[in-house]
């Protein structure tokens, strides 16, 4: 199974639209786009996983190590359109506490 | 055939053959010539000079054009020689990393080998079975001076070497607490903060830590983003998840991590397992976790270790035998 990713640069917003599975083959190619996003000045970088069918804890340790990021370049990182697996995969780790995640425009996790 | 020799003269007899008769027999010779070439490391364009002189010896009048042709075929095939060597080269470096890589496997099964304790009123089991080589799940028991067990079970993301060599770094560090009572809490903070300074920022581990005091049969845990488990309560005969959120180890250094507590009543189980377990696919579906909890309920007259053996064989059937996480499934059970 692959993963597409798009990228739309709409001024300091970068939305990064995903599609397929993350897994360990998949989570280098998605570090490679989305590091860079988050290191750009003032970036607001959202991410849509609504397309994402299966993601395991390598998919985790990619958006850990983007909101490192974003943090270290006082960027914003969210997160929307999680499905219910990948949503509980968060939750789990405890990393609804610390990324912003948004499911159905509700504001499930705070930073 | 292993007497065959690989020389041009058995090579011009063998096309002879075929070439008068065109009998199986002098194909399956032709068959038994390449192999043995394979074996003595012969690369293909070889075969073919010896196939080039033989043809010359058997029709010292083959036409010009033939000849240039068979010259031209030799110069095509000198890259897959190389091609070959190369390979040749590669293998053998392969079988030497694959040694090496078998050795680190069984020094890290000396290093996280693990005693199981036993007591009168406590049945354990555990079962941990890497999905390559090495293994980036770790389960450990400590007793205290009072008496009580720490249980930690653990998950490195990734798996293979880094995931294993991350693995003794936290091996270490819990052997350097000290051996007093060690409060779940207390344990993952520490360990969070050894992990957050010592560990890549794409690297984070799950961990659960459990103790069981045996002298009132309370259990005290905390997790740092673990796979939960499973509490079984004989009297209700029901199972229901062990919640204790809290953050992964090694992202945040100022974590701090929630105690709970539950009172073990006799016959009660406490499922503890890593997310090799729950993401288990049988075919393209996943297995859930009441599935789980199911198999676990279907062997639960059996003693602990082999609820835990007969837990692993059936996911490992189910998915061909092919693990695709390291799996790991530890079992507590009140007896008395």
């Amino acid at each position: 199974m692959n993963l597409t990713i798009d990228v739309e640069h709409n001024g300091a917003e970068k939305i990064v639209s995903l599609s397929g599975e993350i897994d360990a083959y998949t989570a280098p190619k998605l570090k490679e786009t989305l590091l860079p996003l988050t290191q750009e000045s003032e970036a607001t970088v959202i991410v849509d996983l609504q397309q994402i069918t299966y993601m395991d804890s390598t998919g985790l340790g990619v958006f850990i190590s983007a909101l490192k990021s974003t943090k270290e370049y006082n960027n914003t990182l969210k997160l929307v359109n999680l499905q219910d697996r990948v949503y509980r995969l968060f939750k789990i780790t405890g990393l609804t506490e610390i990324i912003a995640i948004e499911t159905d425009s509700t504001v499930r996790g705070g930073m | 055939m292993s007497t065959l020799k690989l020389d041009l003269q058995t090579y011009k007899d063998l096309m002879k053959q075929y070439i008068e008769t065109q009998n199986e027999q002098a194909l399956y010779n032709a068959e038994q010539f390449s192999k043995h070439s394979i074996q003595q490391n012969i690369s293909p364009d070889e075969i073919i000079n010896v196939h080039f002189q033989a043809l010359m010896e058997l029709y010292p009048d083959v036409p010009d054009d033939i000849r240039n042709s068979m010259n031209f075929l030799l110069e095509t095939m000198i890259s897959y020689g190389l091609a070959y060597q190369e390979y040749q080269a590669l293998r053998e470096k392969q079988l030497e990393l694959q040694s090496e890589l078998s050795v680190a496997a069984k020094m890290q099964q000396t290093l996280l080998s693990t005693v199981k304790p036993e007591y009168n009123q406590l049945d354990v089991g555990a079962t941990s079975h890497p999905a390559k080589q090495m293994n980036g799940d770790y389960y450990h028991f400590v007793e205290d001076q009072e008496g009580s067990l720490g249980i930690a079970i653990a998950d490195v993301i990734g798996k293979g070497v880094p995931a294993a060599l991350c693995m003794s770094m936290i091996k270490y560090s819990m052997d350097s607490f000290p051996e007093k009572r060690m409060e779940p809490s207390i344990v993952l903070e520490g360990m969070n903060r050894v992990v957050e300074r010592n560990v890549d920022p794409s690297m984070f581990i799950t961990m659960f830590y459990g103790l069981y005091d045996t002298k009132d049969n309370r259990f005290f845990y905390s997790s740092a983003g673990h796979e939960p488990g499973f509490y079984y309560s004989a009297k209700e005969d029901t199972f229901k998840d062990i919640e204790a959120e809290g953050l992964v180890l090694g992202v945040d250094r100022d974590t701090s991590y929630k105690q709970f507590e539950q009172q073990v009543d006799p016959g009660d189980m406490i499922v503890l397992l890593t997310d090799g377990v729950t993401e288990c696919r049988s075919g393209d579906d996943f297995i859930e976790r009441e599935e789980i909890a199911e198999v676990i309920r279907h062997y639960k007259h059996l003693p602990a270790q082999e609820i835990t053996d007969q837990v692993y064989s059936h996911f490992e059937r189910l998915q061909d035998f092919q693990l695709r996480d390291d799996f790991t499934l530890v079992i507590l059970r009140r007896e008395v």
